[in-house]
């Protein structure tokens, strides 16, 4: 089974509030010093899918990652995973995209990689959260498209999936190749191997610009963005804490319930 | 520009128009006014009945009914095939779908094939004074939120979260006019079959009904230790909540997840126990009346979001927490 897994680095999200802080005017946020970016929380899970695949069908996997040239790094997490080849698409162009423009980017990359059975993406990115490009991109490749997986089997050349809903999920099944996006339902994903990680650190990840792609320039004007962010701000929210205490935890404990039964 | 009215896509929950249909029509009547536009709807099933009637009750002017077997559930290919349908026919400059299993899906899905523009999981709706609309909605977890237009793509799409906006009043004088869909759905283009739909029930109050909710995060521990949460929600009359961590171990089900891509809830209470507050998590339950944080770190964040705390090991503090609710509620 050949995968290719969309990944992106995103600025860590488990960061303490007080260190978030954006820039208004450039809508932007900005990205605290000594924190290193990261793999898309859910984009690791969509990587840890395509494992588990390869694991028991074989095959390979290729990532990759529209982003600067430091998204090798998450490019050769994914290696250290368990997958094959990655590419970064890498072009002055793609910065600043909307989803139309990075699924484009991403179905031109795709179209130069060649075959493939199934296209994995992360059910959102862990920073804008748009959560659109899976299914813009299963539009312009014009496969199928299952949103929101907890769990891809295959079988006699097709795919079963597990789309998670809000009480419970259902069981699709989907022709093959397909695009599916990933949940974190999945389950946790694999800590590389040491010597996994020693194979990715080496490994070289090319870039590809607009040109090696063959994506039109006017496809990657700004100008004719379908969304565009006209505001950034961090919700104010004031709580005044009441810290509850006692002589011993237990003592505080009966405070706080006698405080609450108050209260409702 | 060609594109007018607001299109409000409906959902159909167990024979009723579900509670986000009623939500959106609430929202999509208030922008339509404002546009001085028309508010439509969209009901797809297999037995619609008089809900078109209803609609319009709730506000619309005009309800477009597709009813078709192939619609009698969410399928995504066959909802796709119907909306794109009539987007082309009725050319919407605004298309609003609830954040739920179905508009999660349909919504980007149908911006791909329309090329449209779409904000996803809203939580507020406004027009601006250029007449365009603006999104606003939670990014980078829950950290910031961020106002979004589209200048030129049409239908200009948003998802709206559940129980964030106030549902329509229901009016039975109302006048509209119920539009059935024509044109029969392709089935060769249903490449992707829905094999079966499997309901996870869980005991007790449902999460997003409970007055109650007791969270558990990564700090519990183990699965055994999550007992003492569930017994607190018990005896409270309560749900019980977990964090992603806290399900990752599987010392939850997944469908007890609150947070960004869990459940939001908002009861009167929430008791956050042994969890850091990371801002996904609270983004879930930020709407609760009252949160209580329960952490042996002074630092958690949760604190900066709750109304009371107790600074101390979860272990010593439940049980008394537990014994002191059960003797003053049995009083």
């Amino acid at each position: 089974m050949n995968i290719i897994v969309c990944v992106k680095q995103v600025l860590d999200p488990e960061i303490p509030p007080a260190k978030f802080k954006i820039d208004p005017e450039a809508k932007q946020v900005i990205p605290p010093p000594g924190v290193p970016p990261v793999i898309s929380l859910f984009d690791e899970r969509a990587v840890e899918a395509a494992c588990r695949l390869k694991d028991k069908h074989g095959g390979t996997i290729t990532v990759i990652s529209l982003g600067p040239a430091k998204a090798a790094e998450v490019v050769k997490h994914a290696v250290a995973m368990g997958a094959d080849e990655g590419f970064v698409l890498q072009d002055a162009a793609f910065e600043g995209l909307d989803s139309f423009g990075i699924a484009y980017v991403l179905g031109k990359a795709i179209q130069k990689i060649g075959a493939y059975d199934l296209v994995l993406c992360g059910r959102q990115s862990a920073d804008w959260g748009n959560s659109q490009v899976g299914s813009i991109l299963a539009e312009i490749l014009g496969i199928p498209v299952i949103t929101l997986a907890g769990d891809i089997e295959a079988a006699d050349n097709k795919l079963k999936v597990k789309r998670i809903l809000k009480d419970g999920y259902e069981v699709l099944e989907a022709p093959i190749p397909s695009l599916v996006t990933v949940s974190n339902e999945i389950g946790i994903p694999r800590l590389p191997a040491g010597v996994r990680i020693m194979l990715a650190a080496r490994k070289q990840v090319p870039v590809w610009t607009a040109q090696d792609i063959g994506a039109e320039p006017a496809q990657l004007d700004k100008a004719n963005a379908h969304t565009e962010v006209t505001g950034l701000s961090v919700p104010t929210r004031k709580t005044e804490c009441e810290i509850v205490t006692g002589d011993t935890p237990g003592q505080a404990a009966e405070n706080l319930a006698s405080k609450l039964a108050e209260l409702l | 520009m060609d594109n007018k009215g607001v299109l409000v896509c409906g959902e159909i929950a167990e024979g009723k128009l579900a509670p986000i249909t009623i939500e959106l029509l609430g929202v999509g009547r208030k922008l339509a006014d404002e546009l001085g536009e028309e508010l439509s709807a969209l009901l797809m099933g297999s037995q619609t009945g008089g809900l078109g009637q209803e609609a319009i009750a709730y506000g619309a002017d005009k309800v477009y009914v597709a009813e078709d077997s192939l619609l009698d559930s969410y399928n995504s290919d066959a909802y796709t095939q119907v909306a794109a349908d009539l987007c082309s026919k009725v050319l919407p400059s605004i298309m609003l779908f609830g954040h739920t299993d179905v508009g999660c899906d349909l919504a980007p899905r149908l911006n791909g094939r329309l090329g449209g523009g779409l904000a996803m999981d809203c939580l507020a709706l406004s027009v601006d004074s250029a007449k365009l609309l603006v999104s606003t909605r939670p990014v980078f977890g829950g950290n910031a939120h961020a106002s979004m237009v589209s200048k030129s793509a049409r239908p200009q799409m948003a998802t709206i979260r559940p129980k964030t906006v106030p549902p329509a009043e229901r009016d039975d004088s109302r006048k509209g006019e119920v539009i059935p869909v024509e044109g029969k759905i392709d089935p060769s283009a249903l490449k992707v079959k829905v094999v079966d739909r499997i309901k996870e029930e869980v005991e007790g109050v449902k999460l997003e009904d409970a007055e109650v909710v007791v969270s558990g995060g990564r700090g519990i521990g183990s699965a055994q230790n999550f007992e003492m949460i569930r017994e607190l929600a018990n005896v409270l009359g309560g749900a019980v909540g977990a964090t992603r961590p806290a399900c990752d171990e599987g010392w939850a089900p997944m469908t007890l997840q609150i947070g960004q891509t869990g459940k939001v809830v908002s009861p009167k209470l929430y008791i956050a126990v042994a969890l850091s507050g990371a801002i996904q998590h609270v983004a879930g339950c930020l709407g609760s009346k009252y949160i209580v944080a329960i952490n042996k770190d002074k630092e958690a964040t949760i604190f900066s979001v709750a109304h009371f705390g107790i600074v101390a090991d979860y272990k010593e503090v439940l049980p008394a927490l537990t014994a002191k609710f059960k003797e003053l509620l049995a009083a």
